[in-house]
């Protein structure tokens, strides 16, 4: 068992009782981390801190890992056959490749996909999914989860007098919401975001970074993009990745206003990619 | 003027037309072949309608079996009553056995191990064959060794078999293990038709694999498994070479009481009426009833599947 609920508390008081504190831990910490599929090296000593109620940005050409990495914070490569990691990554000091309870971390690591996926169930059970998984069948419990989560994915207007009607019946921008009130409303720490607005358009895609921009207040959260404005709004920190590697991580301001390196520039003023 | 110019410009003429004989004939052989097989079909039931027609009424299908070559007394209901409940009883065995091989094989085997293959293998072969090897098999197996067996430590001592004979739990099981390929690729397919994502969906909110399976992946699964088992129950209710050795008796004078009880059976009964009837030609009515009532109960039996896997198809997209 991993002991994480209790890191995570003590992490989060802490930084409600004090100004932003500098010596606080970084919330996830990725060390020398290699990856491969079968024989494909997929990330190339990966070592990167992210830091706590950010909105961190992964970006670069298709095929760089970003995604990969992004898969490995809640260890949802383990669903895939073949795949081999070298190196650390610790969430809340804790190793999470180590012998932990996966379940328990993925209650802590939330995550929205590219594409849409509700439950072929109503707008309500979808969002009561993850909470009746952890035992909670109060009604009046639920009930108000539900409201709070959609009215923090600023869906709640939108569905309240339909609750009950299926989920698959909402515009793609919608299911989208819910699927990222259905994230919070197990109260996760971090959010991970696998190019949450790709299939979208550009009014759903406006309403989702609005979103992202509410929700950093609560949550860290780290997100894979292909739309680099989508980047530079939204993001405090970015992280450019190149053929399995981090060419370079730092502020959003100065990745791409001011980049180190010539591949960074390259591909944030569109030359490659 | 306007027609000239026309006429000029365009320089090919569209209404000139040259019949295209490969092209007719194949059309018509493709469409006779069609019309051949509903013209038999229409043969088949319409010859199975008219002449049973006339026999079948309520007398006949509920009446005993007290003369079964009798063609004013003689009645079916024992059979109907065999019939269906061996196909039920199979159903109930197929379909867990059916849907949890299923589970196994698309959502927790390796599809490249060599195990894998080897149930894959063992369940396409299984399909292929001969349903007589099942009604042998179903005799070796259920009856003379586990049947046996259980006689030997649940009734040790006993003079009759109880378990060890020819019974109505070996004939559904022999047809379970006929109709498992059925229902278990059924059953594949529309496992591999959800989507990933729903799992990924489930496994990141913290569900375990087992909660998604049962909670995401097989109500989603279900109208696919309800059409393994309809297939399943149509394939089982008009066989009869299975349950020959295994549990269907020529003559009963009493309707069977328990599972392990021998039952008379409609398909069965058909054979009989057709070839051990002392008159052939004078028994031909009740023939031609029993036929028309084996097909109708085949027919309420999918009819009845179908109409719950519809209601439940209808319960999954009401919500829309």
């Amino acid at each position: 068992m991993i002991n994480m609920t209790a890191d995570m508390t003590i992490t989060s008081v802490k930084k409600q009782e004090t100004t932003p504190d500098l010596h606080s831990p970084p919330l996830i910490e990725v060390d020398n981390l290699d990856l491969y599929y079968g024989k494909t090296q997929a990330l190339k000593n990966i070592s990167l801190k992210l830091k706590e109620r950010v909105v961190t940005a992964f970006i670069g050409p298709s095929g760089c890992g970003k995604s990969t990495l992004l898969r490995c914070f809640n260890r949802m490569n383990d669903l895939i056959d073949n795949v081999h990691i070298t190196g650390m990554i610790k969430i809340g000091g804790q190793d999470i490749n180590d012998d932990i309870d996966v379940i328990e971390l993925r209650k802590h690591v939330g995550m929205v996909f590219q594409r849409s996926n509700p439950f072929p169930k109503s707008i309500y059970e979808n969002i009561a999914y993850g909470l009746r998984l952890q035992g909670k069948s109060n009604r009046s419990e639920l009930d108000g989860i539900v409201e709070h989560s959609l009215r923090g994915a600023a869906l709640w207007e939108e569905v309240k007098d339909r609750l009950h009607t299926s989920a698959l019946g909402l515009s793609g921008g919608q299911q989208q919401r819910l699927c990222i009130a259905r994230a919070i409303a197990i109260r996760p720490t971090i959010i991970l975001m696998d190019e949450p607005a790709s299939a979208l358009d550009p009014l759903a895609t406006a309403k989702i970074e609005e979103l992202i921009l509410e929700l950093k207040k609560e949550f860290t959260i780290v997100i894979v993009t292909h739309n680099m404005q989508q980047a530079a709004r939204i993001s405090d920190d970015t992280a450019f990745f190149y053929l399995g590697e981090l060419i370079e991580f730092n502020t959003t301001t100065k990745i791409f206003t001011n980049p180190k390196e010539k591949r960074t520039e390259d591909y944030v003023t569109g030359r490659f990619g | 003027m306007n027609a000239t110019v026309e006429s000029k410009s365009v320089s090919f003429d569209v209404r000139t037309h040259r019949f295209n004989y490969a092209s007719f004939f194949f059309t018509g052989l493709t469409g006779a072949a069609t019309y051949l097989i509903v013209a038999i079909l229409v043969i088949i039931l319409g010859n199975i309608a008219i002449k049973g027609w006339s026999h079948f009424n309520w007398h006949f299908l509920t009446g005993g079996t007290e003369k079964m070559f009798d063609v004013d007394t003689a009645g079916i209901l024992p059979m109907i009553v065999g019939t269906t409940i061996r196909v039920i009883l199979m159903t109930m065995f197929v379909v867990p056995t059916g849907v949890i091989t299923a589970v196994y094989l698309t959502e927790y085997a390796h599809n490249t191990s060599i195990f894998t293959r080897i149930i894959r293998g063992a369940v396409n072969n299984l399909a292929g064959v001969p349903s007589i090897v099942f009604g042998l098999f179903g005799l070796g197996f259920f009856i003379e060794f586990i049947g046996k067996d259980m006689d030997a430590i649940l009734h040790a001592g006993g003079t009759a078999p109880v378990w060890g004979k020819p019974a109505m739990i070996w004939a559904s099981l022999t047809l379970a293990v006929m109709t498992l390929p059925v229902v278990i690729v059924a059953t594949e397919e529309s496992l591999r038709a959800i989507p990933q994502g729903l799992r990924e969906a489930s496994l990141a909110l913290g569900a375990t694999k087992l909660e998604t399976i049962l909670k995401i992946v097989v109500p989603q699964a279900l109208p696919g498994i309800l059409t393994g088992a309809i297939l399943a129950i149509g394939r089982a209710a008009g066989e009869v070479a299975p349950i020959l050795f295994t549990g269907a008796a020529y003559y009963m004078a009493d309707m069977p009481h328990s599972v392990t009880d021998q039952f008379m059976d409609l398909a069965y009964h058909v054979f009989i009426l057709s070839t051990q009837s002392p008159n052939v030609e004078q028994t031909r009515p009740i023939l031609y009833a029993t036929v028309l009532a084996l097909l109708m109960l085949t027919f309420t039996l999918n009819i009845v599947a179908i109409f719950i896997r519809s209601r439940m198809r209808a319960k999954m997209h009401a919500l829309q």
